[in-house]
């Protein structure tokens, strides 16, 4: 598990200056996104940036630069009225169903057990409704040691009005996680949690991306959180967002908490802050 | 059963327990009887003769006297007012769903439902009688056309008021949009759907009643009406009573078919 983890950051960071385009998963190419028509906010411009595959990437920025309106780019929710996005050598024209998605506030259904919430998406993807009805039993297993991975085991029965807010947010991963999306876009998922289950839950997104080799771009207001888990940062503007820098993190993996205490850690930190302080500052 | 065991474990202290009253549990009963009773006490008092106001004890007579025409024609509009409502509850929510299916609609039909609203429906029934003569068809119509507003509206609400969030984990999946109104919107508006009920059942007993009042032969409304040109008053209280009835059992059943259904709803909400 953890040689293969260790093998895709290996490639990751051999192949850094200038990358054959296939090997991004996503790309992102000049791009301006505006809402609500052509005198509305203009939430994004000149945007570029690339994802590599099996990466891990943080977008960091100031509130209202436009991290949300990335995520919903990418994802092929908001199409851009200038520039290209393409995932997965795809150029993205509409929803692709190879992300997963999990937003800040956790929108579990309150008519649905959380195992039901759960595996949703398999009856939307494509790939997965046709297979559904006659292999419930498999997923709903899948579904279980899902729950077990974020530590909610039998929880599976509950509503999800009966889970702390802290639950619900892992149920909301293993929603995300369920369908064995290639891209997992998870959009401030640990927000409203107190500072122990946010560790713990970034322990459980480390170990997921070790053993899964996923792709995944997290959006954060933790600087921390964001030096912790990522391969490269990705620093935004104040609005209109584009990329203002890129970090690429040098810590080895598999990375241990304790390595938050290590100046090393602190001066990158540090560094992240003055950053977007900066940005807020010239905004 | 289950009471017998509870006690036989309980402790003293707790076991005294049975013996106090509910009084939220018999506030609706107690309430009704001290109605009756003051009603009673004023039309003693004042000595109000019956063609105007009877006392409670001169309807009870009344419905005693004249039990069999009072359970026929209750019975009769009992009949016309759950199969309008009913119609109402399948047209309300085929309606409702297609209004809230896009803005398009729901922008266009709106106005035109709010217009065909605002029209008193006594006015629709000489209309109703002339298409379909009197009886019973035009008090299940008006019945219908009077109660399936609340139902529409609440359907379409329900519908159109979904998190743009839900929408968008949904969509981020590649649904359609008939998976996201399956999966999300429908049962989104079930509680406002069945909480709608409630006020769609009281008001098709106006509509049937307002029917049969003016344009029919049989049921309360009609029953009432002819009572009222004999100067049998008490019988037209008797007629009231008999609606009152209804109107509060059928309005119990919905409310109990909303608990039993939607009970997330509340759940929900009450965990916030
Ligand atoms: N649906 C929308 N309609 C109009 N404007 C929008 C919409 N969504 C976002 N915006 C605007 O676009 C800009 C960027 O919004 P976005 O949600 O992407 O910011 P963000 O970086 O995610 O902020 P935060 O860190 O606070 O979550 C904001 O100024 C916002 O007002
Ligand atoms: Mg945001």
């Amino acid at each position: 598990m953890l040689e293969i983890a260790s093998e895709g950051i290996a490639t990751g960071t051999t192949s850094q200056p200038k990358e054959h385009p296939m090997a991004h998963l996503v790309s992102i190419d000049d791009v301006d996104m505006r809402y609500g028509g052509a005198d509305g906010t203009l939430a994004v411009s000149g945007l570029t940036m690339r994802v590599g595959k099996g990466d891990f990437a943080a977008v960091v920025g100031p509130s209202g630069c436009g991290k949300s309106t990335l995520m919903k780019l990418v994802t092929g929710l908001h199409i851009p009225q200038v520039g290209t996005v393409i995932v997965a050598g795809q150029h993205v024209t509409q929803p692709i169903s190879i992300v997963g998605m999990a937003f800040q506030n956790p929108t579990m259904l309150p008519w649905r057990t959380t195992l039901e919430n759960i595996l949703l998406p398999l009856e939307i993807v494509e790939k997965h409704r046709h297979r559904l009805r006659a292999n419930k039993k498999e997923y709903i297993e899948k579904a279980e040691h899902l729950l077990e991975l974020v530590g909610l085991k039998g929880f599976g029965a509950k509503f999800p009005w009966q889970l702390s807010g802290g639950m619900q947010q892992r149920a909301n991963l293993c929603r995300a996680l369920i369908h064995e999306p290639e891209l997992l876009m998870l959009d401030e998922p640990f927000g409203a949690l107190d500072a122990f289950t946010r560790e713990e839950l970034w322990c459980v997104i480390r170990d997921l991306h070790a053993a899964q080799g996923v792709t995944i771009v997290l959006v954060t207001h933790d600087l921390r959180e964001a030096a912790f888990l990522a391969d490269k940062i990705f620093v935004m503007s104040a609005r209109p967002g584009r990329i203002l820098k890129e970090h690429r993190v040098p810590f080895e993996r598999p990375r241990d908490l304790e390595i938050m205490y290590e100046s090393r850690f602190n001066d990158l930190v540090h560094q992240l802050h003055g950053e977007i302080a900066q940005a807020r500052v010239t905004a | 059963m289950t009471i017998a065991t509870e006690n036989s474990t309980a402790t003293p202290a707790i076991a005294k327990q049975p013996a106090r009253i509910n009084w939220v549990k018999a506030a609706p009963w107690l309430f009704t009887l001290g109605m009756f009773l003051f009603w009673e006490m004023l039309v003693r008092g004042l000595g109000t003769p019956v063609t105007i106001l009877p006392a409670p004890s001169r309807i009870f007579q009344a419905v005693v006297q004249y039990w069999s025409p009072l359970l026929k024609n209750s019975a009769q509009t009992l009949f016309t007012t759950t199969l309008g409502f009913g119609l109402a509850v399948v047209g309300g929510l085929a309606i409702g769903l297609f209004i809230g299916w896009s803005k398009t609609i729901y922008a266009g039909l709106y106005p035109i439902m709010i217009g065909f609203n605002a029209i008193p429906k006594v006015a629709v029934v000489p209309i109703l009688v002339i298409w379909f003569g009197i009886g019973t068809i035009p008090a299940v119509i008006t019945a219908f056309l009077i109660s399936f507003f609340p139902i529409v509206v609440n359907v379409a609400t329900g519908l159109a008021t979904i998190e743009p969030e839900t929408e968008d984990v949904l969509r981020a999946l590649g649904a359609k949009k008939l998976d996201i109104m399956l999966k999300v919107g429908i049962p989104r508006s079930m509680p406002y759907f069945f909480g709608s009920l409630k006020i769609a059942i009281t008001l098709a007993f106006v509509g049937s009643v307002l029917s049969e009042t003016v344009a029919s032969n049989y049921g309360l409304g009609n029953m009432m009406a002819s009572a009222q040109s004999q100067f049998n008053v008490p019988l037209v209280f008797a007629g009231l009573l008999a609606l009152a009835v209804e109107g509060i059992a059928m309005y119990s059943l919905m409310a109990f078919i909303e608990r039993r259904m939607t009970g997330w709803a509340h759940r929900s909400t009450m965990a916030n």
